[in-house]
């Protein structure tokens, strides 16, 4: 492979062969033992703990960290699952710093917290690995429930359900199920297929089924489902992309950064992926940064995020920004795009800075050009082809309580739904609380 | 610096730290290196009578108890006294008194209850150079059941004849090392007292199962699936020792009698409690069995500082806590103080609110947002917040002055008034 990271264009093997496996291992590789029983030490076992109220599925986190401490690893992973039954891979992609370390006493007193997230993936490994499942089933209730999306919500939402004894038929758009565990996550947060084995053992429950590459509005229908299934659960996600709506945006080699990711997830060998020199990935969110940061590791010579805001603004965690930059992707922030310029595939997007005035954002007459042979589009997803009928808010579904949609009997949760932060470990509560719901609704009298 | 140089029962080092008789000082080689690491004097490990070697187990010797860290916070042992043949061991004593002079050299003895015995074990040490002679009566395993260490200790009668016998057949100064299992350490104290020994040394070990192999249903340390008790020891009997040291030296029947302090010595600051508590100086075991010789020099450099920030002398520390210590019928039982929690330093862990709530007295607020404040009103002063807040110095005790409201009891801090003259006392005397 006579490539680097100069050569023009968009190419393959950049990097000597054995960077690919560096580049995409662990990046926070899991604790042993020792350095777990060192980690757990640390845990004060405070009283109505902080870092309990900071995480959306509320593990109890003091106790699950002593029942590792005492060396039970296990029924830590007991306590873990009970709230959180997506608890692997929350441990690995949890943006824990901004919620249970962030809440963490000891970040008070040391600004170094109990390492919860590597202690949360310490017990779930040592279950999952021995390929246990800490969950039966009730008896058969005889109701069936349809849940539309096998992502966080709808795994978390199936699982629930189906221990609770009802039937649970999943539908999902993709070939494979696991939603943006599967699709979405940056390759070195979640190594070694773990989301497809994270599923295969959640499904271990029973129970459950899963129709793939099974579109709502192309495959089935929501009437459909609401005539054949006692209840429905709607977990798609976003499968929309926000357009930058500028001149040039349809100019080859600009495309969405979600693309991008998924093509790196679905691509074992990452060498054979092509990159641009110079890569452009254009918002301020985890996507920007994932896109980002995995460009820089396939060897493009040149990465830049652009934000239209200022860096405080950016929805990605200081710790994701910090990441970004030591990865050596530079963040230029209050510019936006103006026109991508090429001659058939893009060569430069024209940027100008910002301005914040009271009226909002506005483009200011200071303009830049950054040269580009590949962008990534990273400003938002959105909910394309909602179901007629459902009320939407905010162009997300309306939802009031546990996920209850405008219209009976149907539930939503997750990034679909509106409120609450577009994270794994929130749709995993939401899933779970709406399977709550959804049993009430089933086994209420009369 | 302070000036740490140490005499003690006649016996001078450079400083007031020791080796306890143990695994450090049964070998030349290691008496050798904690001489060069700075350690003030040692006390050889116990020497036996001529004959068969010691026996010792050949599985685990120790079993311990951890902290947070697995920070070592007790350690119990069950080896013997040195199980190497007495020549060599008399012979590398003399040779090492000889190298270092100025270092004191003691030798702990254990043999069986006769004066034949004694006799002849004071004989053969007589020409070593060494210092002074440590009775063990101490050890609570393996000699004990042959009539020696802690089997002498827990009966007055025989220390005491042991020691006349020593005294009468030795010049040398004699220690005699006390056990803590007993239900009080006076009895044997003043025995060793009354048999004419020039100081006690205290305490040995207690005796103690520090855990049970779960999977084998055994005490630990574990032989071949079957445990015996050890001798436990390292800074989980500090507390012990501090009291047994105490007891003696407030006792009037043996004021002045030297004290070598022995039980969890493990930084500079517990060798000046011990001090403070009368001792004549500390004799060091666990911590260096931990941490290696070296630590010494923190021992050093932190007691220097301590007395030279007190401008004091080691001699004017010692027994400084003495006259404080006191039976429970004399403290001010008016004395008022109330937990302050610092905002600032308050992480907000909710430990305090958590032990007050559950387990005392329910004087700790909790407000929605994680304030933790006092109850004045409810606050006992119990210091049960003190103890589990992990912030040290966070929650403080401040004390109300006489004559100030206590909000507790709704009537003013009244002056200084014990048990003895308490109202509620069926024999108070009343105040002339």
């Amino acid at each position: 492979m006579s490539n680097t990271p100069h050569t023009a264009g968009i190419v393959a093997g950049r990097l000597p062969a054995d960077a690919y496996a560096r580049n995409f291992g662990d990046a926070e590789p899991p604790l042993d033992r020792h350095e777990a029983q060192v980690a757990a030490d640390r845990c004060y076992f405070c009283h109505d703990a902080p870092c309990i109220t900071a995480c959306p599925t509320d593990i109890d986190i003091p106790l699950f960290i002593r029942q590792i401490a005492t060396g039970t690893p296990e029924a830590a992973a007991r306590t873990i699952f009970g709230q959180n039954i997506l608890g692997g891979m929350c441990a690995r992609v949890c943006p824990t710093e901004t919620l249970c370390e962030q809440a963490c006493v000891r970040e008070a007193a040391e600004g170094k917290p109990v390492e919860i997230g590597r202690l949360q993936r310490f017990a779930t490994d040592m279950l999952m690995t021995q390929g246990v499942h800490p969950f039966t089933r009730a008896a058969p209730t005889g109701r069936r429930v349809a849940v539309v999306g096998a992502g966080p919500a709808g795994l978390a939402c199936a699982h629930r359900l189906a221990m609770l004894g009802h039937d649970v038929a999943i539908y999902d758009a993709r070939p494979k199920a696991g939603g943006l565990n599967e699709y979405g996550i940056a390759q070195y947060k979640s190594v070694g297929d773990f989301a497809q084995a994270e599923v295969e053992w959640l499904l271990q429950i029973g129970g459950i089924s899963i129709s793939n590459s099974m579109a709502l509005g192309r495959d089935v229908t929501l009437a459909g489902l609401q005539a054949d299934y006692d209840a429905v659960f709607l977990g798609m996600g976003l499968a929309g992309v926000n357009a930058l709506r500028v001149p040039g945006e349809d100019r080859g080699n600009v495309r969405d950064a979600v693309d991008f990711i998924a093509d790196l997830r679905q691509t074992p060998d990452k060498s054979a992926l092509p990159i641009g020199r110079d890569v452009v990935v254009i918002g301020g969110g985890m996507t920007a940064v994932d896109a980002a940061v995995q460009s820089r590791l396939l060897g493009a010579q040149n990465v830049t995020i652009v934000y239209r805001r200022g860096q405080d603004r950016m929805s990605a965690s200081d710790y994701e920004q910090h990441h970004a930059q030591t990865a050596g992707v530079r963040i230029v922030t209050n510019a936006a795009p103006v026109a991508v310029h090429g001659n058939g595939a893009v060569t430069e997007v024209e940027f100008a800075y910002t301005a914040e005035g009271p009226g909002g954002l506005s483009l200011t007459d200071d303009r830049f050009r950054l040269r580009a042979d590949q962008v990534f589009k990273a400003i938002g997803q959105t909910l394309s082809g909602a179901p007629e009928g459902l009320a939407l808010t905010g162009g997300k579904i309306l939802v009031t309580g546990p996920g209850r949609t405008s219209l009976s009997g149907i539930w939503a949760g997750g990034d679909c739904a509106a409120g609450g932060d577009d994270l794994t470990v929130t749709a995993v509560a939401e899933g779970r609380d709406a399977a709550m719901d959804i049993h009430a609704s089933l086994t209420r009298r009369g | 610096m302070a000036d740490l140089a140490s005499s003690f029962v006649g016996i001078t080092s450079p400083n007031p730290f020791w080796l306890a008789s143990a695994p450090p000082t049964d070998k030349e080689v290691n008496v050798r290196r904690a001489f060069e690491a700075g350690w003030g004097g040692v006390v050889w490990k116990t020497l036996g009578s001529e004959g068969p070697p010691i026996v010792n187990v050949n599985g685990p010797r120790y079993g311990a108890v951890w902290g947070a860290d697995r920070r070592l916070l007790g350690l119990n042992n069950i080896e013997l006294i040195t199980d190497r043949p007495l020549q060599v061991n008399l012979d590398e004593i003399r040779r090492v008194k000889r190298d270092w002079p100025d270092r004191a050299m003691v030798i702990s003895l254990m043999v069986p209850c006769d004066e034949e015995s004694w006799k002849d074990i004071l004989m053969r040490i007589e020409d070593t150079g060494a210092d002074g002679v440590e009775l063990n009566f101490g050890c609570p395993h393996g000699m004990a059941e042959r009539g020696m260490g802690s089997a002498v200790g827990q009966v007055p009668e025989y220390i005491e004849m042991v020691t006349a016998w020593v005294k009468h057949y030795s010049k040398l100064p004699c220690i005699v090392k006390l056990t803590p299992n007993v239900t009080s350490i006076l009895p044997p104290a003043l025995a060793a007292y009354r048999g004419g020994a020039d100081a006690v040394s205290l305490i040995n070990t207690v005796k103690s199962i520090t855990n049970v192999d779960l999977d084998h249903f055994s005490p630990f340390p574990m032989i071949d699936g079957k445990g015996s008790h050890g001798g436990y020891c390292g800074p989980a009997v500090k507390p012990i020792a501090l009291n047994m040291v105490a007891e003696i030296a407030r006792h009037p029947d043996m004021r002045g009698l030297p004290i070598s302090g022995i039980g969890g010595v493990t930084t500079w600051r517990d060798a000046a409690e011990f001090i403070a508590l009368g001792a004549g100086n500390v004799q060091v075991c666990t911590a260096a069995m931990t941490y290696g010789f070296k630590i010494v020099q923190e021992m050093i450099s932190g007691l220097s500082q301590y007395l030279d920030e007190k401008a004091m002398t080691l001699d004017e520390l010692r027994g400084r806590a003495v006259p404080n210590f006191v039976e429970w019928q004399d403290l001010n039982l008016n004395y008022t103080t109330k937990a302050h929690i610092n905002q600032d330093d308050c992480i907000k862990c909710g430990r305090c609110y958590a032990a007050c709530e559950d387990t005392s007295h329910q004087a700790i607020a909790m407000s929605p947002d994680r304030v933790f404040t006092v109850k004045d009103d409810e606050c006992v002063a119990c210091n049960l917040c003190v103890n589990v807040c992990p912030v040290e110095n966070c929650i403080t005790m401040v004390e109300l002055p006489v004559g100030s409201m206590d909000p507790r009891t709704g009537r003013p801090v009244a002056p200084v008034g014990t048990w003895t003259t308490h109202p509620n006392n069926p024999s108070a005397q009343a105040a002339e």
